[in-house]
């Protein structure tokens, strides 16, 4: 009985230490000047979201989070950062910064007002159902919804704009795994299909937008044009 | 009592005899990254013995503070080595003068006396890095603050002994978000005091572009030794709170006697040569960033670390 506690444990602080890097790289998101270290960022929070849900899926000898875990490796870890270099690499290799509609340390500090915005709502939501787990992971996760979210208000172009979105669901995903473990499996497995058919349409599309425009500053089209 | 003192004077001795060395040991490193062979690591000691034996040239349009300022920033590292875990991990005889706030404090007033002394010669360097100097300091400063009130509010104190024991019993503490946070934050903060590379170029010769270098420029002689050891003694009073206190409470000693403190000197030495080959890879990646980009590097700090506050605060 000892051990499996002491197990436990340690599991709750690897799953605490995987949420606050998580709560990092979602900053990284805000932070970033450049394409290739948004997408890095997100890698980097894929990776952190299937560790927190394989050391949940171990906890509560969940299988499904298990495989949750293993589809969000394949799917966010490789899939589409591969798919985006396929089609966007000349986009994401340009050593261009980002244009923003606010400088990045005004951002930064706003992206602070929404961290403990989430935390109040999940303070509220915690009090209908305490669980060990959720304390940690549904507020992160909800933070990395609406820092997600916020990505895509101020960044002006449309590869960041895409991460944003992409990085939205892994906030969702994250605080998901530790309120609803035993979430059906099919849900799951359509999820993530989804979000890859996401990534690949977002990409062709942004490709034909370069290819129409020339650019990708989505930002800077706001209004229509007469030929 | 007479132990009690001599303790305090081998930690006092072990900062002032070392401190050189971290400085050498970390130039050589970046060289040697490079690929090329760099000064011996003992260079420091050899500058600061030269020094010594030199004339010193004060100007005559220079006040009393011109004066004073090297003996400030040679005495205040030494005074907050009495404060912090060096060697033991029970306080000493003077600990209890103040807490970690108070020994951040008292090495601010070094850097404070620093940049009057630039200003005070009409060296036409000097104002402009002590302005730059001040423009990092208060960027620094709020994140200096909200990493102390989390570590205090994590371990329920300011004293800097029952905080290094609070993150190892339980070990799970260790690991808990808002240590995490605070551990990258106060790093992100050493980067910015100690003059690293992305703040600050310290190898840099051009005057134009110093922040940290500037300010020293018109000290010759036993000034400028016991500037350039005052301020090697305190990074190795920086490097010596954040891994004693906040990443590797271990290897501390916990006996009376001198013989338990005398093991602890090559343990600490040990670790913070671990650190300074973090320092070094980061330096030696990293680009300086430009001078109206240094906000947005303490302004990243200051979110860490206001981000461990929160973590900690609203969990239930």
């Amino acid at each position: 009985m000892l051990t499996t506690n002491s197990t436990i444990l340690v599991l709750t602080a690897l799953n605490a230490l995987a949420g606050g890097f998580f709560l990092l790289t979602a900053f990284a998101l805000i932070a970033s000047r450049q394409s290739l270290a948004c997408l890095k960022a997100f890698i980097i929070q894929s990776l952190l979201l299937a560790m927190s849900a394989l050391l949940l899926g171990y906890q509560n000898a969940s299988v499904s989070l298990l495989i949750v875990g293993g589809i969000t490796i394949v799917s966010k870890v490789v899939l589409i950062p591969w798919l985006f270099l396929g089609t966007l690499a000349h986009e994401l290799r340009t050593r261009r910064e980002i244009t923003q509609v606010f400088s990045i340390t005004i951002s930064l500090l706003i992206s602070l007002v929404l961290v403990i915005f989430a935390y109040f709502i999940a303070v509220t939501l915690l009090g209908a159902s305490p669980k060990q787990e959720a304390t940690i992971n549904l507020p992160i996760g909800l933070a990395g919804l609406f820092l997600g979210a916020y990505a895509i208000t101020v960044r002006r172009e449309a590869v960041p704009q895409v991460i944003g979105i992409l990085a939205m669901e892994n906030g969702a995903f994250f605080a998901g795994i530790s309120i609803a473990p035993d979430f059906p499996l099919i849900a799951e497995l359509a999820v993530a299909f989804d979000v890859l058919l996401i990534a690949r349409i977002m990409g062709v599309l942004t490709m034909k937008v370069h290819q129409h425009t020339g650019t990708t500053a989505v930002g800077e089209m706001a209004v229509l044009r007469e030929e | 009592m007479a132990q009690r003192i001599l303790l305090n004077i081998l930690q006092v001795l072990t900062v002032m005899a070392f401190a050189p060395l971290v400085r050498g040991v970390l130039n050589r490193l970046k060289e040697r990254i490079l690929s090329q062979r760099g000064p011996s690591i003992f260079q420091p000691y050899l500058d600061i013995w030269k020094l010594f034996h030199k004339d010193e040239v004060v100007s005559e349009h220079s006040s009393w503070i011109f004066r004073v300022t090297p003996y400030i920033v040679f005495v205040t590292p030494i005074f907050v080595t009495m404060l912090i875990p060096v060697l033991t991990s029970y306080p000493l005889f003077l600990a209890f003068m103040a807490d970690m706030l108070g020994g951040g404090f008292i090495l601010a007033l070094g850097g404070f006396f620093t940049a009057l002394a630039a200003i005070d010669t009409v060296n036409p360097y000097g104002p402009m890095g002590a302005s730059r100097t001040r423009m990092v300091g208060f960027l620094a400063e709020p994140v200096f603050m909200i990493v102390f009130f989390t570590v205090s509010f994590v371990a329920g104190s300011t004293i800097p002994y029952i905080v290094q024991q609070h993150w190892v019993t339980p070990m799970a503490n260790f690991f808990q978000p808002a240590h995490v946070l605070v551990m990258l934050s106060f790093l992100m903060l050493i980067i910015a005091e100690t003059g690293s590379i992305p703040v600050d170029s310290p190898s840099g010769h051009f005057e134009l572009a110093m922040v940290d270098e500037s300010k020293v420029l018109e000290y010759s002689g036993r000034g400028a030794a016991l500037m350039k050891w005052g301020s090697s003694m305190k990074s190795f009073v920086l490097f010596c709170i954040f891994l004693n206190v906040l990443v590797s409470p271990w290897g501390l000693a916990s006996g009376q006697t001198i013989s338990d403190a005398l093991l602890a000197v090559p343990l600490i030495l040990l670790k913070i040569m671990g650190l300074v080959l973090a320092l070094v890879v980061i330096e030696s990646s990293l680009a300086k960033l430009r001078l109206f980009r240094i906000p947005e590097f303490l302004g990243a700090a200051f979110v860490t670390s206001v981000a461990a506050v929160i973590t900690k605060l609203m969990e239930i």
